[in-house]
């Protein structure tokens, strides 16, 4: 089993819902967010190009927090997403610097927080929250493994890209252009 | 043109100062363990070396900053953590792959060993000296018979904490700067140079001063070519390491870079001992003082900037 997210970059508004229900569905403290929006605009008026984006943890396969996380709190679970066990994890802040995609943010209760690609939902069946809401049904979750998933199907279909692979990270986000 | 809007969640001013993460407790640790780490390297070695009786400073009371100084930086480490009542999951887990906890690991080691070490010198300070229960005398003989022993391991672990203490953000490929394996042995040759630079304070014999400011001249030659190593291999690198190594050739962290770290931290105590060397009268506190900030200067530097060295996408 391989979860992974793709993002439709031209179908997504920018409307930030993702990021409202990620913080309503996962109790996020206020001033924080698992997931973020970024707009880039490219070229001169009026030759412009925007690519909106809905960014969160890449979940990626060589992962960099996983690897310095000195107590092992960092870790994979089935499917390969990374969750952090809280009552292992120190504070270090050795995760956070780690990461290419400054996915991690310290919570104001000690233990460094992220992304989960909601593992409470899908366990029972459901798409993460984020996914679930999207107005625009921009955002596809799935097993990679399985060739008839959401994210399968239009990977598939679409070009698309990934953030900094040059990283070495293997990021499972995909971002459909 | 390109221009990347963040237009929700990251817009919060809460968020992004968290993403620098580290801050001044890493860079003082970084400094008094890498310190301490050359102070009982040196020690360990000249003593391994028999040579304990000509370079007594340097092997029999020099060390005992060294346990002042672990505590001290383990303090500064223990405040930067955020869930610190979990702290001891460090000493429940060994990962290999994580810098961070061949750190832990090698403190667990080095700590005692430099208490023990100075338990064994306690009478060069206290002539007069009594451990009082019957045990710590034991323990004591015990230790001295082994001494040679345990020379050797804090020779090897104070080269591993030497190097660990770079290593430890070398091992971060999202921070260009970090990124680089030169940074254990450049750590290390500093945490040398600022060790050898407290034997210089603190001794009192003239051939001993006059070797340390010889070892201090070595290390610092090292330390520079290093440097210039390290900046080339940036150069020569990919756009994020070029774009990192720009901070110090023009960039926010030039001028405190060449100023503290290389200029009063590198050449001038190099100078300065060059012509102690050649029988100017200088006082040697002044060198040794330069080098000492010059190798702190190097960690603050060396922490913040890479923080802000990132990939671009």
């Amino acid at each position: 089993m391989r979860y992974a997210m793709a993002v439709d970059t031209r179908k997504c508004v920018g409307c930030s819902d993702c990021v409202v229900a990620c913080q309503t569905e996962n109790k996020v403290p206020i001033g924080f967010c698992r997931d973020w929006v970024v707009e880039v605009m490219d070229g001169t008026y009026p030759q412009l190009e925007m690519e909106i984006r809905s960014e969160r943890c890449n979940h990626c396969e060589n992962a960099p927090c996983v690897r310095c996380c000195p107590t092992g709190a960092s870790h994979f679970v089935e499917g390969g997403i990374v969750m952090v066990e809280h009552s292992q994890c120190i504070g270090c802040g050795a995760c956070i610097a780690s990461c290419p995609y400054d996915a991690r943010y310290p919570h104001p209760d000690g233990y460094v927080d992220k992304c989960t690609f909601c593992e409470h939902r899908i366990k029972n069946g459901l798409t993460p929250a984020c996914t679930a809401v999207c107005p625009t049904k921009c955002l596809y979750f799935g097993d990679l493994d399985d060739p008839n998933s959401d994210v399968s199907v239009v990977l598939k279909k679409r070009k698309y890209k990934t953030l900094i692979p040059e990283a070495g990270t293997s990021p499972q986000l995909y971002f459909l252009i | 043109m390109k221009e990347e809007l963040i237009v929700s969640g990251r817009m919060n001013q809460l968020v992004d100062p968290h993403l620098h993460i580290w801050h001044w407790q890493i860079s003082i640790y970084l400094f008094l363990g890498g310190m301490a780490a050359g102070i009982l390297a040196i020690a360990a070695l000249y003593y391994i070396r028999g040579r304990e009786k000509d370079y007594s400073t340097a092997v029999r009371i020099t060390p005992f900053l060294a346990p002042l100084l672990l505590i001290i930086g383990l303090v500064a480490l223990f405040i930067d953590l955020r869930h610190k009542l979990f702290f001891w999951q460090l000493y429940t887990n060994i990962k290999l792959q994580s810098p961070m906890s061949w750190g832990a690991w090698t403190l667990m080691v080095i700590t005692p060993v430099s208490f023990i070490w100075c338990a064994l010198h306690i009478r060069d300070i206290y002539p007069r000296w009594d451990w009082k229960f019957s045990w710590l005398k034991e323990t004591e003989v015990f230790f001295n018979k082994y001494k040679m022993v345990l020379a050797w391991v804090m020779l090897i672990y104070a080269i591993i904490l030497g190097i660990y203490t770079g290593i430890l953000l070398s091992a971060f490929n999202a921070r260009p700067l970090w990124n680089t394996s030169i940074l254990g042995p450049l750590f290390l040759a500093s945490g040398l140079s600022a060790g050898a630079a407290a034997t210089l304070l603190l001794s009192k014999d003239k051939a001993e001063r006059k070797q340390f400011a010889r070892i201090d001249l070595v290390l610092i030659g090292i330390e520079l070519f290093l440097i210039i190593h390290m900046f080339m291999g940036f150069l020569a690198g990919a756009q994020v390491q070029i774009e990192a190594v720009n901070m110090f050739l023009g960039g926010e962290y030039t001028m405190s870079f060449w100023i503290f770290v290389v200029m009063l931290g590198m050449i001038l105590p190099a100078v300065l001992e060059i012509m102690e060397l050649k029988k100017f009268h200088i006082p040697v506190i002044v060198p040794a003082v330069l080098v000492i900030i010059g190798s702190l200067a190097l960690r603050f530097i060396i922490v913040y900037a890479g923080q802000v060295s990132r990939w671009l996408y």
